[in-house]
């Protein structure tokens, strides 16, 4: 039977059981998911409105005017389904550490300086066409207790509602060239490396803004619908 | 064309975006049955995941200006979430079936890969015996998992266990 939103391709997202990323090691289940088909509880989803959620798409600029410490870059990119059809109007979360490689966030005690003029949250929205574009400065990797010199490749935290609740994505934006992508197990969970890749932002030029800010593209794809939709 | 992008952890930090305010869904003054949608999140020690990320989505009453549908809480230092909303009732499923009173929920965590999807259903609703999705788990005690019980004034428990025994029914929707 064909699902109104097709199932996820193989090797295209990572194992709930990812043994180098020690923390899913107690919390992977342990049987596979239950089948069910999708109905309006999964095609259906939440609507937020840029009146309730005010669009928030210059992070580099604290509350009190001033300006955050670190590289300003801007994030743009297009949201399309899987057939290639833009994501209009959907709002998307995003938030990151600072420049040092601390988040502003209690449970990060990493020894780097904070930035008081830096939160690191944001919320945009895509246009008719599916694109979104935000101002952030470029965060610092940082290290975590997961093995022996672990630290976490730079990477912005991204979270996606899209049309309905099975087209949920939450994922992470890296950067192209970052020496530690070969060794983080949460990059390297995603087992098809084409689609691995797709987490790597691009460096463009294009986007760069000269004398104030680089430019790197992110495009997403959240799930199609299948090929011949069910009522109800 | 590529296929849909893969998920990453939500990760520990994830509070920076958090609003308090989304994990009462009645905020707007919505009228119906409030209730309350509480449970703790333990892992395959027992042990309880704090500073998870618990979403719920329901499709009935039907998402208007006054009533979101969707909400959004944190797990305490002991596991615990706690969501306030409109108690559902039956929804429409495939062919001429119903669906007994439900809600979905997504649980992200560090330690998760992807987002898991469960369900919390409400012990007592006669649509139970025939809801398509629970008839179709066959142990009786995996059914249970999707069960929340009440535990008066309103209050409903759902626990989760991600990992070995009373492990929750996960779905793939």
């Amino acid at each position: 039977m064909n699902e109104p939103f097709r199932p996820y391709a193989a090797g295209s997202q990572p194992s709930l059981d990812t043994p180098d990323y020690r923390s899913t090691a107690k919390r992977h289940p342990l049987r596979p998911r239950h089948p069910m088909p999708q109905t309006i509880t999964e095609t259906s989803g939440p609507r937020f409105s840029p009146r309730l959620f005010p669009a928030t798409t210059d992070l580099t600029t604290s509350t009190n005017g001033k300006q955050a410490l670190g590289e300003r870059i801007t994030v743009a990119g297009r949201v399309l389904d899987e057939d290639g059809r833009p994501v209009p109007h959907t709002m998307i979360e995003v938030w990151q550490a600072g420049a040092s490689g601390r988040y502003d966030h209690p449970g990060d005690q990493h020894d780097a300086p904070l930035d008081p003029n830096f939160h690191g949250d944001g919320r945009v929205y895509t246009d008719a066409e599916g694109n979104y574009s935000f101002l952030t400065i470029r965060p610092g990797a940082y290290p975590w207790p997961n093995h022996k010199n672990a630290w976490r490749p730079t990477h912005i935290h991204f979270s996606f509602f899209g049309p309905a609740f099975a087209t949920r994505l939450i994922t992470q934006m890296y950067f192209p060239g970052d020496p530690l992508l070969p060794l983080d197990p949460i990059f390297n969970g995603v087992p098809d490396p084409v689609a691995r890749d797709r987490l790597i932002a691009q460096f463009d030029i294009g986007l760069t803004q000269p004398d104030y800010a680089l430019g790197y593209r992110f495009d997403v794809v959240l799930r199609g619908r299948g090929a011949t939709p069910m009522e109800g | 064309m590529p296929v849909a992008t893969a998920n990453q952890t939500i990760g520990p930090y994830w509070h920076i975006i958090e609003d308090k305010a989304l994990a009462d869904l009645t905020r707007f003054g919505a009228a119906g049955e409030k209730i309350v949608l509480t449970g703790r999140i333990v892992d395959g020690d027992g042990a309880p995941c704090s500073a998870a990320c618990v979403e719920i989505w329901q499709s009935d009453p039907p998402a208007s200006d006054d009533f979101p549908g969707w909400g959004r809480a944190n797990t305490d230092d002991n596991g615990e979430f706690r969501l306030t909303t409109l108690k559902p009732g039956p929804v429409a499923g495939r062919g001429n079936v119903q669906q007994a009173p439900h809600i979905a929920i997504c649980i992200l965590s560090r330690g998760l890969m992807t987002h898991l999807v469960t369900r919390a259903y409400f012990r007592g609703e006669a649509l139970n015996e025939t809801d398509p999705l629970l008839t179709s788990i066959e142990d009786p005690a995996h059914r249970g998992t999707l069960i929340a019980v009440p535990e008066g004034d309103g209050v409903w428990r759902l626990d989760i266990r991600l990992q070995g025994d009373g492990e929750t029914v996960f779905l793939d929707v």
